[in-house]
């Protein structure tokens, strides 16, 4: 059967229905553009919170000091946990799982200077390990702290962004030097602009960095305020856990069972569980998108329907010059699949353009830097090319056995 | 070529079942020029389904160009109306939205034929019905006579045994349809099987033999009149 012939006196047939046709097709591109664009905010959304995710960091657990609950080698529970440098330096040492660790001290309240302006702020102290570990990557002409920094508890300050705008305004702030509690301060990097999500005392963005050592011997701490560290395997982070429990109950004295002494803040089963409700959301998108494509194509097979109604004698005299079963049938799919076809371009032309202008537009705040930007994918197009594919067949196909069904005589008679 | 014995035709309709044809013996040779005639009611388009292999017979034996049609499945019977018989109705039944030339072209499609031997049959035939120059027109753009000239043509394309003409004339004006008949009669004097359902005894005064059906039976004209 030549399909050319039929596509050509389906072009033709159009102009008779046009109108009813259009409307067939438009809900079918409709029913695309739903599914296209449900898909690519998912995708988009998923994309935008797994990097507002890694504003934190990837694969880190941050470890609080907690108090004992059990009662461990003649030694009294309630006892504080409280954690030192040398814990760190002995956690390096003996976990080799652990790729990057780094104490952190926290300073709240700092009074800082540049020139006439004054802001209090959190300053914290850590180690170089920080910068890849908590993304702390510095603006183009900026460092981090280095390890000559902590080696020399050197004097120099690494600003999160909003803090050099605030404090500095457009001038350039690398290389001048600012008062921290009255010590000056040179400042080494500006943090680069990036999306963080989770945060704990406040946004990298807003504060300042100095080197441990040097905050340390300033402020003649013995505490830290906590450890952060960082995993080289997602699947490691619970033998590590394990090990640090071990290691830190030898050295403290507590079993290595009470989860009450250790604190976590463990980021990896946090992504775990929001990367499962991301693809939950994605299906449930997905779904109404589906859904929506599902009440076109009964659109699409209702218009079948009456064409197969309307082309009763048509059909007829076609059987009468020699049309087999298949050949009727051949014709209602084909016109169903091309409906889908069409719509589904159209569809996914409105959507693409659509995609394109919401990404063009600027967002940096509130909740549409995380929904502001839909990405279209080619999964999402295999996705949608599959599930047109399946509806214009079903579409098409229950009509199309209706009409191979009918009987030839009887369709002749029917004008 | 077409041998009936005994042939029936019973539709049960639940209660009641109506004997369209109750016992038809017809012989039909090739290059016959055979009209079919009767009042309403007699038989005559349930006759011609199953000569056109359109329908099969209650009981008795049909067979056409000596196949035995009762025994072909669905694609078997499409394949010999589409191969052996060429349909001429009544109302043309053209496709309304496709050109002289695709309409004609139809029974090629469905015979598998290849695209520029298409051309070459189509094209042939539509001028040996004398539209060669109106090969593009809509059926609404044609005068009743050169739509059935379109029918005739397309009945033709696939060279069938036998053509089966059902009220030719039937919707035309006496010119057209004078026309119409001498067309068929060129036909047949080439050497084509021509068989008619009429009623109209202007269309019957064309062809050499007449056989008359009333309620489901041949009251004459079984016998080849020479």
């Amino acid at each position: 059967m030549s399909t050319w012939y039929l596509f050509r006196l389906f072009t033709r047939e159009l102009k008779n229905q046009k109108k009813r046709i259009w409307l067939t097709v438009s809900g079918i591109a409709w029913g695309t553009l739903s599914i296209i664009l449900l898909l690519s905010f998912g995708e988009g959304l998923k994309r935008q919170l797994g990097k507002a995710d890694r504003g934190l960091g990837v694969n880190i657990v941050i470890m609080y000091g907690g108090q004992t609950s059990q009662v461990y080698q003649g030694l009294p529970k309630g006892r504080r946990i409280r954690f030192t440098d040398e814990d760190v330096a002995m956690l390096r040492q003996k976990i080799p799982n652990i790729t990057r660790i780094s104490p952190e001290y926290d300073l709240y309240g700092t009074t800082m200077t540049y020139g006439n302006k004054t802001l209090t702020e959190r300053v914290t102290g850590v180690e170089p390990s920080f910068e890849e570990m908590r993304t702390h990557y510095p603006d183009a002409g900026g460092r981090f702290i280095n390890k000559i920094d902590v080696e020399q508890r050197r004097r120099v300050i690494f600003l999160g962004n909003d803090l050099k705008d605030r404090l500095f305004g457009d001038q350039e702030a690398i290389g001048e030097i600012i008062t921290v509690n009255n010590i000056p301060f040179k400042v080494t990097g500006v943090l680069k602009r990036k999306m963080q999500m989770s945060m704990y005392g406040g946004p990298d963005a807003a504060k300042g960095t100095i080197p441990a050592s040097t905050l340390k011997a300033i402020e003649g701490r013995t505490y830290l305020s906590r450890i952060v560290y960082q995993v080289n395997q997602t699947d490691y982070a619970p033998a590590v856990k394990k090990e640090v429990f071990e290691i830190l109950g030898q050295k403290y004295r507590f079993d290595s069972s009470d989860d009450k002494a250790l604190r976590f803040w463990d980021t990896i089963e946090q992504r775990e569980v929001a990367n499962n409700m991301l693809i939950g959301i994605q299906m449930f998108l997905g779904l109404i998108g589906g859904l929506t494509l599902l009440i076109a194509s009964v659109g699409v097979a209702n218009i079948m329907y009456v064409s197969v109604k309307e082309r009763t004698h048509e059909i007829g005299v076609k059987r009468a010059i020699g049309a087999k079963r298949k050949h009727i049938k051949q014709q209602f799919i084909l016109e169903a699949l091309l409906i889908a076809i069409v719509g589904g371009t159209i569809g996914t032309a409105i959507a693409l353009v659509l995609i394109t202008a919401l990404r063009g537009i600027p967002v940096s705040e509130g909740p549409l830097e995380l929904l502001g930007k839909p990405t279209f994918s080619l999964t999402i197009a295999l996705a949608t090319a599959i599930i047109l594919g399946i509806v214009g067949l079903a579409a098409g196909f229950f009509p199309a056995r209706r009409a191979a069904k009918v009987d030839p005589i009887e369709s002749l008679r029917y004008e | 070529m077409i041998h009936m014995e005994e042939v029936t035709r019973i539709f049960d309709t639940g209660k009641v079942q109506v004997k369209a044809l109750r016992g038809i013996d017809l012989e039909i040779d090739t290059g016959e020029l055979l009209a079919i005639m009767g009042p309403s009611g007699s038989g005559k388009s349930t006759l011609m389904h199953i000569m056109g292999c359109l329908d099969t017979p209650t009981s008795g034996k049909y067979t056409l160009d000596g196949e035995l049609i009762q025994a072909l499945s669905d694609n078997e019977l499409a394949d010999i109306r589409n191969k052996k018989i060429g349909f001429v109705f009544q109302s043309f039944n053209l496709l309304p939205y496709a050109s002289a030339y695709e309409n004609v072209e139809l029974p090629l499609i469905f015979a598998g034929i290849s695209a520029k031997r298409r051309h070459q049959k189509v094209t042939e035939l539509l001028e040996r019905v004398g539209l060669a120059d109106r090969m593009d027109h809509k059926p609404n753009e044609l005068s009743g006579g050169q739509q059935q000239r379109v029918a005739i043509a397309r009945a033709m394309v696939n060279n069938p045994r036998i053509i089966m003409a059902d009220e030719p004339t039937g919707n035309l004006d006496s010119t057209s349809g004078e026309e119409i008949m001498n067309l068929f009669r060129e036909l047949w004097k080439a050497g084509n099987t021509i068989v008619m359902i009429t009623h109209d005894p202007v269309v019957s005064d064309h062809c050499p033999r007449v056989v008359h059906l009333k309620d489901g039976l041949i009251e004459n004209g079984a016998m080849q009149l020479n």
